[in-house]
């Protein structure tokens, strides 16, 4: 498989590129810093035992980067099967309601640029055929939280997107694969208190991976947080006011 | 944000404050902080900071493989790289870090500050003799490389310096090929301390690897009675043909009672466990994780010394003192009754290139410690005797030695503080362990 990856330096999309590598998925990554890209493109090199993959700068607060990255994608792999989108921005509720700049430029990276960036990759994916788009969105999306009401909305939004992005274009050949990860322990998170069911990068990667080569919508990783999800979904609303989560 | 009160520990499960800090970017990770820590198994306190400071740089995300070359099998990666990860990926093609600590849980870094040995140190030394540079960040800031050309008193000083000399950031070293990923392994009972001493030499002349496991509670005859293992990779020829399954693992679930491990329980297992070697010799094909790493095979294994935690007791014993020392160091044990699972023993080869390394010419006995309210006078009466003996103690595993007991075992301290005085004039870089033993500032 042919992958444009954006994210692979760091956390979820680290462990997902490296397990694509292990098993010969060429990779192309898309990151903004040319050193973190260089020594993660040797990493996934010496994993795969070959060449290490090349890379180009794209960065989600500057979207005139999308297109040029993602050609540079399709020049160097010769052609896409997947584009996968793991990075964007984290703050907890509590830096964002103290910052405005810093909520302005949060809502814009995870919602207004990835779904232009999407729109990018949608164009180039329809174009050859079809082919896989998976975003990593979140759990925090999926019903108006306290501890996550800002974070969660973009995430809800892009969600949204994506579901909408599928149903449109499945029968075009173009699988749209949401992935929402409950928590997880990555340098994203290091600074949280884990919670009960918090995943290791290496699970979630196993599981979207499968998720990826089947074409499944939508998946949860960890595992445990589906059904939690399905509860908090369905919690009503006079509960979700008098929960802290 | 976790709260102040947050408790960071080593591997004997004996907490200070403290947190760890976690991220990708070593190179700014390690920007002002005082101390890194890997995978947290020493035991116990190298990897813990200073009283007045609470945060620990945690190498641990920053795990990527830089380079490798298969002609050669020279090896690049970030400090964070844990052993375990490189086990999996090198071994299904056919290559073995030169020197391995009995876990996979250790991180790059964590191998070169305590200049990791294992069970091939008569033949091959320890792992900082197969580093060939580092990455560093030292206290003023810089980021360099260390070798044996470059800046070689700061590179000898870190191999085995416990993280004293600076943050070690990337760690170069040579892969060595092995000609199958299974282990061809030979074990034989051995009645007492002394015919022990001398199987283990007799071993080490035919064998790569060797270790052996003995009782160190029965006293008289049967005193040191024990196990002796010896392998070596397998020759294709005998190997079996698919690669081996990694082993199952079970859970540690919750700290055992400290009454669990009485003397009598310990009595009946270590009992137990040499008697099961019912024949005397005993040969054949066994998995290269069950030779190397046996107990890594039960997560949280610590947990069973119960609440209060344990320590480990490892000391080396130097050839000239004869193979006496080692049944004098055992009779310590013997009559004071201190609760021990089973002691590794094993011979070491001459004293590495690493100016704080462990291991020298001799003999090397380990063993845990529950820790019980004579544990510091137990602890004391063995370093008494090593410092007769002219021995020393690992300071990976070490938790209770006194300042003036680690003194009288190291005259290398001298040179080694004049290094890092020489690198770190402000004093910086300290842990819990270098303000206990070298009377760093706190």
């Amino acid at each position: 498989m042919n992958v444009a990856f954006l994210g692979a330096t760091k956390g979820m999309g680290r462990a997902l590129a490296r397990r694509m590598a292990e098993r010969g998925d060429r990779l192309f990554l898309l990151g903004r810093k040319d050193a973190e890209l260089d020594k993660t493109a040797a990493d996934l090199g010496v994993r795969g035992g070959g060449a290490a993959p090349g890379h180009a700068l794209c960065d989600l607060e500057r979207p005139e980067t999308f297109g040029p990255a993602l050609d540079a994608a399709v020049d160097a792999l010769g052609g896409l099967d997947a584009v996968v989108v793991t990075a964007g921005l984290f703050a907890t509720q509590d830096a964002l309601e103290s910052d405005r700049g810093l909520t302005r430029r949060l809502l814009t990276v995870d919602f207004a640029h990835t779904v232009l960036f999407c729109e990018e990759a949608k164009d180039r994916l329809l174009a050859a055929g079809g082919g896989k788009l998976c975003v990593f969105s979140s759990v925090a999306g999926e019903r108006g939280r306290k501890p996550v009401i800002l974070y969660g909305a973009s995430k809800a939004g892009l969600s949204a997107y994506l579901e909408g992005l599928d149903h449109k274009h499945r029968a075009d050949g173009l699988e749209v694969v949401t992935v929402k990860p409950g928590f997880v322990k990555t340098g994203m998170t290091a600074d949280l208190d884990p919670p009960p069911f918090a995943g290791e990068p290496e699970e979630v990667a196993g599981r979207v991976l499968a998720a990826l080569d089947r074409g499944a919508p939508v998946v949860y990783a960890p595992i445990a947080w589906g059904p939690i999800m399905a509860v908090i979904r369905s919690l009503p609303r006079f509960v979700m006011r008098r929960v802290g989560f | 944000m976790p709260n102040g009160s947050s408790t960071i520990s080593g591997w004997g499960r004996i907490p200070v404050p403290g947190r760890e800090v976690l991220s990708e970017d070593l190179e700014r990770l390690s920007e002002g902080a005082v101390l890194s820590r890997g995978l947290g198994r020493s035991y116990g306190d190298s990897a813990l900071p200073p009283p007045s400071v609470r945060e620990v740089a945690t190498t641990t995300l920053a795990d990527r493989l830089l380079a490798f070359d298969p002609e050669t099998g020279l090896l690049r990666a970030e400090a964070g790289l844990s052993l375990k990860e490189l086990n999996r990926l090198f071994l299904p093609r056919g290559w073995f870090v030169p020197v391995t600590p009995g876990t996979q849980f250790v991180t790059l870094g964590g191998m070169v500050a305590a200049d990791v040995h294992g069970k091939g140190h008569h033949v091959v030394g320890c792992f900082g003799e197969h580093v060939t540079r580092m990455k560093m960040r030292v206290a003023d800031g810089r980021v360099l490389w260390c070798s044996d050309e470059e800046h070689p008193d700061l590179f000898r000083a870190t191999i085995g310096g416990m993280g004293l000399t600076g943050h070690v950031l990337e760690v170069e070293f040579r892969m060595r090929p092995i000609p199958s990923p299974w282990i061809w392994q030979e074990s034989r009972r051995v009645d007492d301390i002394d015919a022990y001493v001398d199987a283990l030499k007799d071993a080490a002349e035919k064998w790569p690897y060797t270790v052996g496991w003995i009782d160190c509670l029965s006293p008289g005859k049967n005193m040191g009675r024990g196990i002796l293992m010896a392998g070596d990779w397998a020759e294709p020829s005998v190997a079996p043909k698919r690669f081996p399954h990694p082993k199952p693992r079970v859970t540690m679930p919750v700290e055992l009672p400290s009454w669990v491990l009485g003397p009598l329980s310990v009595r009946a297992f270590n009992t137990a466990f040499y008697w099961k070697h019912l024949p005397r010799e005993m040969t054949g094909i066994v998995h290269w994780e069950s030779f190397f790493y046996p107990l890594d095979m039960v997560r949280h294994w610590n947990r069973m010394y119960g609440k209060r935690g344990f320590t480990q007791y490892q000391c080396v014993l130097p050839e000239e003192a004869g193979r006496g020392a080692a049944r004098r160091v055992l009779e310590i044990l013997t009559r004071r009754g201190g609760a021990s699972f089973l002691c590794v023993i094993k011979d070491c080869g001459p004293e590495g290139k690493g100016l704080m390394s462990f291991p020298k010419k001799g003999i090397s006995i380990a063993l845990d410690i529950a820790v019980r309210d004579d544990t510091q006078e137990l602890v004391d009466a063995l370093n008494e005797r090593v410092i007769e003996e002219g021995g020393r103690i690992y300071l990976a595993k070490d938790t209770f030695t006194r300042p003036e007991h680690f003194r009288a075992m190291e005259p290398r301290l001298e040179r080694f503080q004049e290094v890092r005085r020489k690198w770190d004039p402000e004093g910086k870089l300290r842990s819990a362990q270098s303000v206990r033993l070298l009377g760093d500032r706190p």
